[in-house]
């Protein structure tokens, strides 16, 4: 598998892996209510679990954006809004309409904008701090 | 139930402290080699790391109030390009374009679009 493909698909598994984590978050939330002692959070099982995921998706997001273009990896980036809307419905029973799918749409949009190639790609070293 | 005024603030808080992460990752990732080491000796990484927890804690508390809705908050998170860029001037001399800027007013435009697609209270 070439070095660029290989880091296609670890992005791709961080979106999920991110995604993954902000359903732990949410079910955190619910389980420790608004106003959370420091001592629940800390043992709070979906918390810790949604931080190990966070965490990994992390450390491999930065592994594998160092030396690939940020152009082609930011629109997969946010493919994690993709993710966490279709489980925030699924799974948590949120409502879902043309509103928040059109904002989705619009905010990648945006994202893609940020990153292609036409900008000055900070993963090439944009221009000399002044 | 609806995402509250109380949640969306908390979120563009929590957006603001995880740029700051992302700039000492930035930082950080200069110095970054394929091994571990280079990974847990990484002072800006280290600090990187834990503004990202400082601001997860504020999106946690943000979609711990009553009837937030992670569809709502969550793409919100996308605010944190917008002091990304203002930070990437700042530090690293990154300058403005019209590119940055469209792709900016696309996402502000995109998250005032969700806000109306919030579940009625």
């Amino acid at each position: 598998m070439s070095r660029r493909r290989k880091n296609l698909l670890t992005v791709l598994g961080c979106t999920l892996l991110g995604a993954g984590a902000q359903v732990l978050f949410k079910l955190a939330g619910t389980a420790l209510g608004p106003s959370p002692n420091p001592m629940a959070m800390i043992v709070c099982l979906p918390l810790i679990a949604g931080y190990v995921l966070y965490g990994i998706s992390t450390i491999l997001l930065s592994f594998a954006l160092r030396n690939d273009e940020l152009s082609s990896m930011y629109p997969i980036i946010s493919l994690t809004y993709v993710w966490v809307m279709f489980l925030s419905v699924w799974y948590f029973h949120e409502s879902l309409n043309s509103y928040k799918v059109l904002g989705v749409a619009v905010i990648m949009g945006g994202v893609a904008v940020l990153g292609s190639p036409g900008n000055s790609d900070p993963a090439k070293g944009g221009s000399p701090p002044s | 139930m609806s995402t509250s005024l109380l949640s969306l603030f908390l979120v563009v808080v929590a957006s603001f402290i995880g740029s700051f992460g992302a700039v000492f990752l930035k930082a950080g990732s200069k110095n970054l080699k394929s091994n571990l080491k280079s990974l847990f000796t990484n002072y800006h990484l280290a600090i990187g790391g834990l503004l990202f927890v400082i601001s997860s804690l504020f999106f946690v508390k943000a979609i711990s109030q009553p009837g937030a809705e992670l569809s709502v908050l969550y793409p919100m998170v996308s605010m944190s390009y917008l002091w990304a860029m203002v930070w990437s001037r700042v530090f690293f001399g990154e300058p403005f374009t019209r590119q940055k800027f469209t792709g900016l007013g696309l996402i502000v435009l995109g998250i005032a679009i969700l806000q109306l697609g919030k579940s009625n209270p």
